[in-house]
């Protein structure tokens, strides 16, 4: 088997985790993969890098991978997303004048109730014409899909009742020191250093919001995919293991000294520990509380790249940006999503592979088996908090349907 | 034709300002990286804006381009796919750039050309200087590897430069290496007989 180079762009988060412990634990070697991990703090870096051949692979917000094959800001490009890099392991945090303003307690707050409590607070603010500020990560962000779909069903108008601003994740808690904004929805470790520097309490975990949200993805051009098919099975092998290895309990500690080098995400590592072991520390000075399946790297095969979770992003996709339904828009979005490549480079291995490549999100409630046509799949609760489930196959039904 | 220049290095940023100057672009304005960068923009609407690939406000600056209705067209990077090349030197060099929609991409490649070649001398002089701080380092460490063997073997310069020499041709090292063992051994054990 012949050494194959893939260099791959990251931002540092925690949840960059797979590709780094791939490089760095062996995975990627066995596969007979030479990683070189590209490190940028904008994803629009990671994205160029991506574009113009500086990187083979990226980690990159779902939406965004989607966002390219659409051609949003940059020419259309074909994108192929064979792995889901992990569900979840976002956090909103507040700065603690809007935390005691909304009346937040020692726990994580009940979505509905939290969000009664932050219409009344928006309100004032708009009223004294001093609107209320939310920094997300970026446009094309799962973060600001999650903010702004729990912020429209309790009644808050997302631009109009509040200001959603893009702030950068290793600056958020600059952005909420310095007043720049009220709260941010960003990943790991970014809330945490924002409590541990007591600027910022977590109010919610996104997973609040929905509880198997698709979060970070492996983003390749497609062209680049499919000349590459085989190094990319490879791959996609030596994430797989790293996924495994990730979530056991006994390598949290390993994992998180790993990731917290300068040449990764540069964080200390106990707020990296915090989040892979779904462990909060939600108010400065706090003890941490613990909250299952914060983030959701491996298990129920979370790293298969569902359609229908690309279908969601590209009904959030248009909610948002005011372009309308187009099926043509919606038919790309979700091949952007790439089962086959997953189930070809999974095959023969022991990975539960689904049979089926898109479902209904958000109606589970409880584990369920799931067909699969290799291994035992079980899936778990899947509910957005709003109880809304959403059906692929009509988008337009279902935007009709939301606040 | 008006030209932001937002760049982390204020020097890389001078540069490319007199390049411009002397391409004859000298409608352009210098964003200062410390103060707010969407309103410094809104202020001197530029056609075109340059800033350097690697700038922490890159994300932040795309949204304001999306969002803006105060620059009324929207701003736009590299969606002119006839000009890819272009756009693949500047990912290169390290800088991206942004233009107002509908700007005859004629007016553009001159100011992209000068900013790539900017970019490029900026990062050639980078690794001239880091090349010159190193050599300056290795002749410090050199003469305080000389001055070791000269106090504990009794020799003069030109004896202990020779043996330094020998030493690293016949271990295949550099001179600076072998000096450098030297002087951390002497730090470490210059006190013991």
């Amino acid at each position: 088997m012949s050494t194959e180079a893939f260099r791959i762009g990251f931002v540092p988060l925690v949840d960059a985790a797979l590709p780094i412990l791939a490089h760095e634990l062996g995975f990627a070697e066995a596969e007979g993969l030479a990683l070189t991990l590209v490190r940028d703090v904008t994803w629009a870096t990671v994205r160029d890098r991506l574009l113009y051949g500086h990187s083979d692979a990226a980690h990159m917000v779902a939406p965004l991978a989607i966002a390219t094959a659409l051609g949003r800001d940059r020419p259309a490009t074909a994108m192929a997303v064979p792995f889901v890099l992990g569900l979840n392991g976002n956090a909103i945090t507040f700065s603690i004048a809007l935390g005691e303003a909304c009346g937040l307690g020692d726990g994580l707050g009940d979505p509905h109730a939290l969000g009664a409590a932050l219409r009344e607070v928006a309100r004032a603010r708009a009223a004294a014409g001093r609107r209320l500020r939310f920094g997300v990560v970026h446009r094309y962000s799962s973060h600001n899909y999650m903010l702004r779909y729990w912020l429209a069903e309790v009644g808050v108008r997302p631009d109009s009742d509040v200001e959603i601003v893009v702030t950068s994740p290793t600056f958020a808690a600059d952005a909420l020191a310095a007043g720049e904004v009220d709260g941010i929805c960003v990943g790991e470790p970014w809330n945490s250093i924002a409590v541990d520097r007591g600027v910022g309490r977590i109010a919610l975990a996104t997973a609040q919001i929905w509880r198997r949200g698709v979060e970070k993805v492996l983003a390749m051009r497609a062209d680049v995919a499919a000349e590459r098919g085989e190094a990319t099975q490879r791959l996609i092998r030596a994430l797989h293991a790293a996924a495994e290895w990730f979530v056991r309990p006994d390598t949290a500690e390993a994992s998180a000294a790993i990731l917290a080098r300068p040449a990764y995400c540069d964080a200390p590592v106990d707020a990296i520990l915090r989040a892979i072991t779904d462990r909060l520390r939600l108010v400065p000075g706090g003890a941490p509380v613990a909250y299952p399946d914060f983030m959701f790297q491996y298990r129920e095969a979370a790293n298969f790249p569902w359609r229908s979770q690309a279908a969601w992003l590209y009904a959030q996709m248009t909610r948002w940006d005011g372009r309308g339904y187009d099926p043509g828009e919606a038919a790309t979005a979700a091949a952007t999503f790439r089962p086959d490549l997953y189930r070809a480079a999974l095959a023969g291995t022991g990975a539960p592979l689904p049979g089926a490549s898109s479902k209904l999100e958000g109606a589970l409630g409880e584990p369920i088996g799931a067909g699969s046509t290799q291994g035992r799949l079980l899936l778990g609760n899947d509910r957005f908090f709003d109880g809304r489930a959403f059906n692929p196959d009509d988008i337009p039904g279902y935007l009709a349907g939301l606040p | 034709m008006r030209i932001a220049i937002i760049d982390t290095s204020t020097t890389r940023a001078a540069i490319i300002a007199e390049g411009l100057r002397e391409a004859g672009l000298d409608d352009q304005v210098v964003i200062d990286p410390q103060g707010p960068l969407a309103r410094q923009i809104e202020a001197c609407a530029p056609e075109v804006v340059l800033i350097n690939l690697e700038n922490p406000s890159r994300d932040l600056l795309e949204d304001f381009f999306a969002m803006s209705r105060a620059l009324d067209r929207p701003i736009a990077m590299f969606v002119d796919q006839s000009d890819a090349e272009s756009a693949l030197a500047a990912v290169d060099a390290g800088v991206s750039a942004y233009v107002v929609d509908g700007l005859a991409k004629q007016r553009i490649k001159p100011v992209l050309d000068v900013a790539i070649r900017r970019f490029q001398a900026f990062s050639r002089l980078q690794a001239e200087l880091a090349e010159a701080r190193t050599a300056l380092a290795d002749r410090q460490t050199i003469d305080r590897a000389k001055a070791i063997l000269m106090r504990r073997r009794g020799i003069d310069e030109p004896a202990a430069y020779a043996l330094l020499r020998g030493h690293a041709m016949q271990s295949n090292r550099r001179i600076a290496e072998v000096a450098e063992a030297i002087v951390t051994s002497d730090a470490l054990m210059g006190d013991l007989p």
